[in-house]
């Protein structure tokens, strides 16, 4: 487990913020990828790829958020400075997407205890209570290549009992669609900003794979809309290393971008 | 060879309520904006839009010419979600096909290759396929996977926003990314693109490779020349986003009463009367 507390780095625990330690959960969820397109959305997992990249996952391809995929590491919310090695417009973006050697973080408005998640629409599907963004790439993302998802706010509002539209694929939903859909379909992990998720192998059902440094198990339940599974003995999200520290603060993240996405 | 320049005016003349119209861009880019502008004066209504939305869909929700919209997503990107179109959601006033932004795609790709449907994984196990109970599977006849039949996204017409165009209907684009904007065309019965600027054939590629010709004139019905048509979306490298005025069309959607006071100071006139106000409000702003 990859993103358990390493006891041979010393701890500085102290000074290490909320939204360091989930910096480093999303960093982890691409370790070992080898060479494959990461795709973050969000602050705190944009800064997070970069931080894999910089550090055990040196082999990741990053985009600049237009055409470009760019090399190096430039901090977030700031227009990219590497070099250029490759323009993947939107269709070579579809087409790496059905290839399947990407890596995709989405933010999901819902999640359920299978891993359905809804970006398109609460309520009502013919009149929407909210309309959001639409499913966007997430069914095709999530029956084509590896699904991440990052929850900024972990809430019973996000992590419910039934999503209202599937928009990215389940464990279940992609078992019951046949091979053409669970071939593929693979689904990593969840980072929140209280723990990191991982998926029963069996059961294919959410599983509690780390809380965060200061956050209880039953705190994670409580904000959580069904029962979890969690191991009696839950472990805790690893610290980041000090040079990984370093690199959040000093480069990926001079301007403290990742506070505004979590506090604490 | 055939002169297509027409006008704005010329374009939309030639629409008819109930019509399937494709836009092309991405978002809020190189959206054919003064296009959409000129259907936003005329009388048309019931349209079918298919488009990777932003403010095209948001403007013409707001108007109330849409009866149905084909879509995998609108978004203002530096603003995620369009209010004009969330309200028209929200009061149930439209009714909506929607796809991943793959299938859509491929529905556009099989329209232009005239064929009954293109293959994909992408719909299986979602609720795209249960909210469109028309969408099929197909068996894979050599024995694979059964797999999404996506049906093809015939358009009437196609409107498109280039860098530079020919009179003759060679459109070129020199931002980063061409988007989609040839497959709408291939798809399309008419195809209508709006261009920054008409230049002689030659000059196209005088200093850009040619692969930057991705719209070539078989497939353009007209071409109209309009500077800054684009506005307010990206239309790189020519211009970037109007991110101010984008945060003012978004807060237009907060009440009726804001919204007739961004009809009435921009969409009331004709599109130079529109690009005066917006001149206006720069000076304003950087005053």
């Amino acid at each position: 487990m990859t993103n358990v507390a390493d006891p041979q780095v010393p701890a500085t625990d102290a000074t290490v913020s909320r939204a360091e330690v989930c910096v480093v959960a999303c960093a982890d969820v691409f370790r070992d990828n080898g060479e494959v397109l990461a795709s973050a959305f969000g602050t705190i997992p944009s800064i997070g790829v970069r931080l894999a990249r910089q550090t055990f996952s040196p082999d990741l391809l990053i985009s600049d958020g237009e055409s470009y995929l760019v090399r190096g590491a430039w901090p977030v919310g700031a227009p990219a400075t590497g070099e250029i090695e490759a323009w993947v417009p939107f269709r070579t973006i579809f087409d790496l997407v059905w290839h399947g050697k990407r890596h995709v973080m989405m933010i999901p408005s819902q999640v359920d205890r299978y891993g359905n998640t809804n970006i398109s629409a609460i309520g009502d599907y013919r009149r929407p209570t909210v309309q959001l963004l639409g499913v966007r790439g997430a069914p095709g993302n999530s029956v084509c290549h590896p699904t991440s998802y990052w929850v900024p706010r972990h809430s019973t509002r996000v992590f419910v009992p039934r999503v209202d539209m599937v928009s990215g694929v389940g464990n279940d939903r992609a078992a019951q669609a046949g091979p053409g859909a669970s071939r593929y379909h693979d689904l990593r992990r969840i980072v929140t900003d209280l723990a990191v998720f991982d998926y029963h192998p069996e059961h294919g059902t959410l599983r509690l794979a780390s809380v965060h440094p200061g956050v209880t198990v039953a705190q994670v339940q409580a904000a959580t809309g069904f029962p979890l599974e969690a191991d009696d003995d839950v472990p805790q999200t690893r610290l980041p290393t000090a040079e990984e520290l370093r690199l959040i603060r000093e480069v990926l993240d001079p301007r403290g971008l990742r506070n505004r996405e979590v506090a604490g | 060879m055939a002169d297509k320049r027409m006008t704005a005016q010329d374009v939309v003349g030639r629409l008819r309520s109930g019509m399937t119209i494709g836009i092309g861009g991405w978002g809020s880019r190189r959206k054919p904006m003064a296009l959409i502008r000129e259907i936003l004066r005329s009388d048309l209504r019931d349209l079918t839009v298919v488009s990777y939305g932003g403010p095209d869909v948001g403007l013409l929700c707001a108007a109330g010419k849409i009866r149905k919209l084909v879509f995998g997503f609108v978004s203002l990107d530096s603003i995620p979600l369009d209010p004009h179109f969330r309200a028209a959601r929200q009061a149930g006033a439209l009714e909506v096909v929607e796809y991943d932004e793959g299938m859509l795609q491929w529905g556009l790709y099989a329209a232009g290759l005239k064929l009954p449907f293109l293959p994909t994984r992408a719909g299986l196990g979602s609720d795209v396929l249960t909210h469109n109970p028309r969408l099929r599977t197909v068996a894979d006849p050599y024995g694979g996977d059964e797999v999404v039949a996506m049906p093809p996204l015939h358009l009437d017409v196609a409107l498109i926003h280039m860098n530079r165009a020919d009179i003759h209907g060679n459109g070129q684009f020199l931002g980063p990314d061409p988007y989609f904007d040839d497959l709408y065309c291939m798809a399309a019965e008419q195809a209508y693109m709006s261009c920054e600027k008409i230049v002689p054939t030659a000059e196209l590629t005088a200093t850009a490779h040619p692969a930057t010709l991705r719209i070539n004139r078989l497939l353009v019905t007209g071409v109209v020349e309009a500077p800054n048509g684009a506005h307010f979306t990206s239309c790189a490298p020519d211009y970037d986003r109007d991110e101010d005025f984008q945060r003012e069309y978004a807060a237009s959607a907060a009440s009726p009463d804001a919204w007739r006071a961004f009809r009435d100071r921009y969409l009331a006139g004709s599109e130079s009367d529109y690009q005066a106000a917006v001149a206006a409000r720069r000076a304003e702003v950087s005053a």
